[in-house]
Order: structure tokens, then C-alpha cells, then sequence
């Protein structure tokens, strides 16, 4: 067992990333923060609409769109990946109906035969193909963070614009003279979560409405079907920018832990999204400095720390946590009131 | 029935084969066929043991999956699916070996925690079951991931812990055989015994509590069996799509029948052929996984089942419909030739197509595609180089049958139910094309076998169906209406 736990050194697992190996500490964390951000904040719609495994649904699919993509020998370049991504999730959300319509088999066993069977076709295709892309079938599961700090985005400055950026902190990493260096991936992921947020906020009343009470909602002539097609667009790609990153499976972790913590913690939803910001960020640091620690997959890491901060909230939330509820229960008086427990029950 | 699947699945594997014949020619220099042979006769080892393996999880996954199939636990499946991997990482850490009973074990306890980690995060907190079997599947997952990537890592025997992840039907040993074997044997065995109280808890867990049947109990070892048929197909199948093996041929039985018994052997027999079909078409290819095949072809035995299931098919369905559409067309026509001849009160026998269409207000290519229709079902011939139609005594005695439906069903609404005869129309004319003997006769006895309906226009009578073409000439009685 001292092999699976190396021993925890302070200077060697914590300050070290972050001074020699900054460069590509800085990327990873970057994108591990924009995935979980981007996954965290359309998560919460999710978990309140009881679509969470929809998520899981359309992140197997995804593979499917990227296998088709891959067998076509397309680039994979993103607006290819977006589109697949989007066709593939169409295509479940159209079988999972077919289904549920004309049959008799209910939607939860729906999903599970449409997002397997795309996922199943995804794997054999990406398979078949396998050495000619630099997709592999361990990279579908869990992802290749470490491969993010490949700088190969490159952009000129003027020389008054670089003074300014040289005075942000850790601007070694990024600036090379006049040149802005950057890890593409990681600008993608960051645009994908900037964009994400920026829907939620201009969108922030009708998704609020339509999440909670449809009737409502189409009274006040929100088009609910479409606020729901537009998130399930939305969640597409969404996932399948993550994809690269953390795999197909892992990305449920994102989408659902940071909401499910922050709905621990909450019951306001401007709250909620603040929350799931933070466990964004605490998440992919901890997680980060776990893998390092293990030596272990990065992606993996940020879910297990991602999980052991929803358990502490579910034990130590002030309201809901399971201490709080414990020492409730304890104060609570076991005698029911006389004048119940002695009157019949009415009869009619 | 049972051999719609044997036959399109060697219609799958016929198609599948060109697509193949160049890699299977870099393997070796020999035929389809002559791999098949070596492939189903037993020879080698290793193929006997994939095939066994997947005979077995075939059995194990589908008598499982029958049940939360019915049980709507599809998700959860999937979940504990999911969770059982850091369990088998565990397992392999023991002692550093792929040793099947340690696996078994590890698996097992981590399938079980997963569950009972649903079940507490649903009891304890606000979170929905959905968002619970999405934090339990993802995060046991990651953990599992963890744990494996940091055992590639470590130094020493290793090799091939990831076929855990897709399946590798080829990597299956003796001792994982006589596990598997162990195992299944075990489901099938508790299943047997305790079929009634499964099969209780399963349609009306309220009615079990209430006929005493322990049924958290029963849940329990429910939720342990499933996480038995998860660690059998673990090997050849793979972490990632076990619930596909659980859900899918469970999920085609359930299309073909409606008895539970008969669905846990369909459902067993679906998974057995896809397990089969998978592991064959793995051993014909190189690099591709043994799990996502089996899958392929799951979903291939359920999209056979989905189009030509006998009584849920969607193909049976359409046909069923579209026949159902075309008689009460037909009964229609018959109808307005009746109508036509009853109001030049049964003087003459054919009836012109003019007049058909203009009873229906159609255009006489309408007209004359009905009543082709009818000739086509010996109902009607056709007279007058095409332009007139005679009933047969068939066709007579269907119009006589329609419109006395009709007509019994509007004066029952009138007298019994008081509902005004001008509304009495639009029920009528859906009800007459369903109305059994049975009902009719029941009908004639509550309004004292009436002769007229609500509008005063006569009933036909048994007479009238027997008597051939025979016209019952004017009114005489009123009685119906007027007898209210």
C-alpha cells in the first residue's frame, strides 16, 4: 500500500507546480476551471429540470458524432466537432423519443439503450481508426488534460498593449516579448464558459421560470420547448469542448457535482450559481495537487476532489448537512401533542 | 418468434462481412467460414472460454436485466455499473494480480456502497434521484480512474487492467469461467426460488408490504444480484457498457411479450445471442473491444424487436392500424349504399356510383376506389359496365349489421343515457364498427327489440341480415322512439 500513497511532500506537491513547472500548471488549472465552470453553471439547470442524466446521455452520444466525424477523416477541427457534436445529440434526444413513443419501454431504459448503443458505435469507430487520429479509447473515458499546455496559439501585440498585459501576475507564462502564447484548448474553453455565463445571465429570467414552473412560464409566453432544445444545444457543446479534456464520462461529474453541492448549501439560486463557481475553482485546485501528489489521471483527480467537497457539504451543510439534521433530531421532543394521539381519525 | 433473432442475427453477420474480409485475410489466410468453424467448434482454448463467457453473461445480464427493466431501475443499473470500478481496482491492488475471486469481491462491495450511497443522498438531502445516480456514478467512476491510472504507474505486473474498461472477451480464463459460472448459477438458482416474491415486489410493492412480504429485504438482494450479473460481465464486456447488456435485450423481451416468466427466458436467450455474436465478430477483428460489439448487436436484436415484434412492433402496429382504417372505410361505403337504397325505400337492387359519391359527398374516382374496395372483399360486384354496384349477401348482411349498430347505439343514448337525438350522430358513427354480438344482443333486450331509432328510421333486424338482398319494404310499426 506505500506504493498507491507516496508520501506527501509540501515544497514537492505543492509549491513546485507552481514555481518551476508554472507553465503548465497555469493551463491545466485554467482548463480544469473553465470546464467545471462552463459544465457547473448549465448543470444547475439540469438538476433542477430532473434532466441530470440527460447530461450522461448526450456526453456518451457525443462519441458517436466524433467516430462519424473521424471515419469521414474530417479535421477535427471545432466547428467539426461542434457540429458533430450537436448532430449526436439530436439524433439521442430523437431515439430516446422514438422509443418512449412507440413503445412501451419507459424513458429511463430509453436512455440507457440510445446513449449506449451511440456510445458502443462511437468506440467501435474511433477503434477501427485508432493510431491514424489522436483519439483513443482511454482518452474517451477520462480525457488528456495533460496534453492542454501545448502552445501553439499566437498572437502579436503592440508594444503598448504588452506593457500592460507585463504587469498582470504570472505574465511570464503567456507573454514572450510582444507575442501573447497561449494553449488554444484552453482559449476555447474559456470562451465556451465566458459564453455560458453570459447566456445565463441575459437569459437568467426564462430559464428561472421555465425550470420551475412551465405553466408559468407559457403563460408568460416563454416558449418552453424551446428554452429546453436550446439548453440541450447548449449542453452539446458544452460537453463536447470538455470532451478532449476530461472524456465522456467524467464530464458528468462536472455537470452535475458543483450544482448538487451548491443546492446543498442553498436554496437561492443567484447563491447557487456563485457556489457552483466556487466549487469550480476549489475543485480543479485541490484536484490538481491530488494528481500530483498520486501521480494519477489529472481529469479523474478534479471529480475526487470535486466529491469529497460535496460529501463535506453534505455533512456540514448548515441546514440540510447530515450533522445539522442529526442534531435536530435529537432536539426534537418525541411526544406527540395529547389532543392528536387521543382523537379517533375521522371517518368518511 | 423465437428464431426471428438466430435468423437476422446470421443476416447481421452475413451483411457484416465484407465490411471485415480484409482484416480477417492480414490474420490468417482462411474464409468466413472456415473461421466461424474454428470459432463455434470448441478447438482452441481461448475461444472456448469467450464463448462460454459470453453465454453466461448473456444469461446472468439479461435474467437481471428482465427485472429492472420492469422495475423502471434501468438508470440505476447503470449506476452500479459505473460504480463497481474503483472496487475492481481495489480488487486487482489485493495482490497485485488479476485474481477473479478478489475482483469478484471488490467489485461487489463497491457496487453495493454506490447503491446504498443512492438510496442515503435521496433520504438525506433535497437532490432528485437523478441528480443522486449521476454524483454516485461519476464520482465512483473517478475514483476508480484514479485508482488505475496510479496502478499503471506503479512498477511491477500490471498488464491489462484496462480491458475492465471495454472488455476483452479473449482475455478470459479458466478461473474467471468457473466464477462466472459460479455466479450465474447462483442468480439463476435465487431467482428460481424466490421468483414470486421478486416478481410481487417488482409490479406492486405496495400489495407485497401489505401481503407481508419483506420487501426492503427483497430490494437488497435484488440490488446484490444485480451487482453479481455487473461483475460477471465485467470482463468481457467492460465497466462502461455492462447496463447497455443489462438494458437493451431486457429491454427487446419486454416488446414481445407480457408474461414475466417467458420475458426472463426471452431476455436471457437476447442476451446469450448478442453476448455470442459480439464475442465472434471480436475474434474476427483485431484491435476492437469485445464490449461495444456485444452492445451493437443488443441494440441490433432490439431494433428487430422494435420493427417486427408480433404485437408491439412498430411495423405490426402500422399494419394493424392501417387494416383497422381500411374496414371501417369499407363498412362506411356499405353503409352509404344503404342509405341509398333505403331512401328510394329498397326499389332495385344496384347502386349507381353517382349516387354513392353524392351520398358522401365525394368525387366518383372516390367513389369507384371504394367500391373496388368492396368487390376486392367480396362484399359487392360490380354491374353496368362498372358504373353500378350490387351487394353480395355478405355485403348485404354487413351494411344491415352497421347500420343497426348505429342505429340501436343512438336510440340506447336517447332512451337510457337522455341525451338529446341531435347529439346522438357523432358517437354512433365511431362506436358501430366495435360493437360485438354480445353487446348488440344486450342492446336489443334493454329497448325491448325497438324497430325505429331516435329519427324515426327502422332498425334492421335478424331477419333482414339473414335474408340474403331481400329489401324490408316501408315502415308499418313505430315503436322505438315513441315508446319512451
Amino acid at each position: 500500500m506505500n506504493e498507491l500513497l507516496p508520501v506527501f511532500e509540501w515544497q514537492q506537491h505543492v509549491i513546485a507546480p507552481w514555481t518551476t513547472g508554472l507553465k503548465s500548471t497555469l493551463w491545466i488549472v485554467l482548463m480544469g476551471f473553465f470546464v467545471a465552470t462552463a459544465c457547473g453553471l448549465l448543470g444547475n439547470y439540469l438538476i433542477l429540470r430532473r434532466m441530470a442524466l440527460v447530461g450522461d446521455a448526450i456526453s456518451h452520444s457525443v462519441l458517436a458524432g466524433i467516430g462519424v466525424a473521424v471515419v469521414l477523416a474530417l479535421q477535427l477541427d471545432t466547428v467539426t466537432l461542434f457540429i458533430a457534436a450537436l448532430a449526436a445529440g439530436m439524433v439521442t434526444t430523437l431515439i430516446i423519443e422514438i422509443i418512449h413513443r412507440y413503445t412501451r419501454v419507459k424513458q429511463d431504459a430509453a436512455i440507457g439503450i440510445a446513449f449506449t448503443s451511440l456510445f458502443a458505435l462511437g468506440v467501435i469507430l474511433v477503434s477501427i481508426k485508432s493510431g491514424k487520429v489522436h483519439i483513443d479509447t482511454e482518452c474517451v473515458l477520462y480525457g488528456e488534460v495533460a496534453l492542454v499546455p501545448l502552445e501553439n496559439f499566437k498572437l502579436s501585440l503592440t508594444p503598448a498593449l504588452a506593457g500592460v498585459i507585463d504587469k498582470l501576475p504570472m505574465s511570464e507564462v503567456y507573454l514572450r516579448g510582444n507575442e501573447l502564447v497561449m494553449a488554444p484548448d484552453v482559449v476555447r474553453m474559456g470562451f465556451v464558459a465566458l459564453a455560458v455565463a453570459l447566456l445565463i445571465w441575459v437569459f437568467y429570467k426564462e430559464l428561472l421560470v421555465s425550470s420551475f414552473d412551465p405553466a408559468l412560464a407559457f403563460s408568460l409566453g416563454i416558449n418552453a420547448t424551446f428554452v429546453h432544445y436550446a439548453l440541450m444545444a447548449l449542453l452539446s457543446v458544452v460537453v463536447v469542448s470538455a470532451f478532449e479534456s476530461v472524456g465522456a464520462i467524467l464530464v458528468v461529474a462536472m455537470l452535475i457535482l458543483p450544482g448538487a453541492t451548491a443546492h446543498l448549501l442553498s436554496v437561492r439560486l443567484p447563491v447557487i450559481l456563485a457556489l457552483t463557481v466556487l466549487h469550480a475553482a476549489l475543485g480543479t485546485l485541490l484536484g490538481f495537487h491530488l494528481a500530483t501528489w498520486l501521480n494519477c489521471s489529472i481529469a479523474g483527480a478534479f471529480v475526487v476532489a470535486g466529491m469529497a467537497l460535496f460529501l463535506l457539504a453534505w455533512l456540514l451543510s448548515p441546514h440540510d448537512g447530515l450533522l445539522a439534521q442529526w442534531h435536530r433530531r435529537r432536539n426534537l421532543k418525541l411526544e406527540p401533542p395529547e389532543e392528536i394521539s387521543r382523537t379517533p381519525r375521522a371517518r368518511n | 418468434m423465437r428464431h426471428l433473432p438466430f435468423i437476422a442475427g446470421f443476416c447481421l453477420l452475413a451483411a457484416a462481412m465484407p465490411a471485415w474480409a480484409d482484416r480477417i485475410g492480414d490474420i490468417s489466410e482462411t474464409s468466413v467460414i472456415e473461421q466461424a468453424k474454428r470459432f463455434f467448434s470448441f478447438r482452441d482454448p481461448s475461444v472456448r472460454y469467450a464463448l462460454i463467457g459470453s453465454i453466461l453473461l448473456g444469461i446472468s445480464c439479461g435474467l437481471m436485466g428482465g427485472f429492472i427493466v420492469v422495475r423502471k431501475m434501468a438508470l440505476f443499473g447503470d449506476t452500479l455499473s459505473h460504480a463497481v470500478l474503483p472496487g475492481v481496482a481495489l480488487g486487482f491492488l489485493w495482490n497485485m494480480e488479476k485474481d477473479p475471486v478478489a475482483i469478484f469481491i471488490g467489485a461487489t462491495l463497491a457496487g453495493l456502497l454506490g447503491g446504498a450511497m443512492v438510496a442515503l443522498i435521496r433520504q438525506t438531502t433535497r437532490l432528485k434521484e437523478d441528480t443522486a445516480l449521476g454524483i454516485v456514478l461519476a464520482s465512483f467512476f473517478a475514483v476508480g480512474i484514479c485508482l488505475l491510472t496510479r496502478i499503471q504507474k506503479m512498477p511491477g505486473n500490471k498488464g491489462g487492467l484496462d480491458e475492465f474498461l471495454f472488455g476483452s472477451a479473449a482475455s478470459i480464463g479458466r478461473s474467471d469461467i468457473i466464477l462466472m459460472a459460479v455466479v450465474t448459477g447462483l442468480a439463476v438458482l435465487l431467482v428460481g426460488l424466490f421468483y414470486k416474491e421478486l416478481l410481487v415486489t417488482s409490479f406492486d410493492a405496495a400489495f407485497a408490504r401489505a401481503a407481508g412480504f419483506p420487501v426492503n429485504i427483497i430490494n437488497y438482494a435484488l440490488t446484490l444480484l444485480l451487482a453479481f450479473s455487473v461483475v460477471v460481465a465485467l470482463r468481457a464486456v467492460g465497466v462502461v457498457l455492462v447496463s447497455a447488456m443489462l438494458i437493451t435485450p431486457a429491454a427487446a423481451a419486454y416488446l414481445l411479450t407480457d408474461r414475466m416468466h417467458r420475458l426472463l427466458g426471452l431476455a436471457a436467450l437476447f442476451g446469450l445471442i448478442s453476448g455470442v455474436m459480439g464475442a465472434f465478430i471480436s475474434f474476427l477483428t483485431t484491435n476492437i473491444p469485445t464490449g461495444p460489439l456485444m452492445v451493437m448487436a443488443a441494440t441490433m436484436v432490439f431494433a428487430l424487436a422494435f420493427f417486427f415484434g408480433p404485437r408491439h412492433g412498430v411495423l405490426m402496429r402500422w399494419w394493424r392500424q392501417k387494416s383497422r382504417s381500411a374496414r371501417v372505410q369499407r363498412e362506411n361505403t356499405l353503409k352509404a349504399v344503404y342509405h341509398v337504397l333505403e331512401a328510394r325505400e329498397f326499389d332495385g337492387e344496384g347502386v349507381s356510383l353517382r349516387e354513392l359519391a353524392e351520398r358522401r359527398r365525394e368525387t366518383l374516382d372516390e367513389a369507384r376506389a371504394q367500391s373496388d374496395a368492396l368487390c376486392k372483399h367480396h362484399m359487392a360486384t360490380l354491374h353496368d359496365d362498372g358504373d353500378a354496384i350490387h351487394l353480395t349477401p355478405e355485403g348485404w348482411q354487413r351494411a344491415c349489421e352497421i347500420v343497426r349498430n348505429h342505429r340501436l347505439w343512438e336510440l340506447y343514448l336517447t332512451n337510457e343515457a337522455h341525451i338529446a337525438p341531435d347529439h346522438v350522430h357523432e358517437d354512433a358513427e365511431i362506436i358501430e364498427h366495435v360493437l360485438g354480438e354480445e353487446t348488440v344482443r344486450e342492446l336489443e333486450r334493454a329497448l325491448n327489440h325497438a324497430t325505429r331509432d331516435p329519427h324515426g328510421r327502422a332498425i334492421p333486424g335478424l331477419a333482414d341480415l339473414t335474408s340474403g338482398s331481400t329489401p324490408f319494404g316501408p315502415p308499418e310499426t313505430v315503436t322505438g322512439y315513441a315508446s319512451r
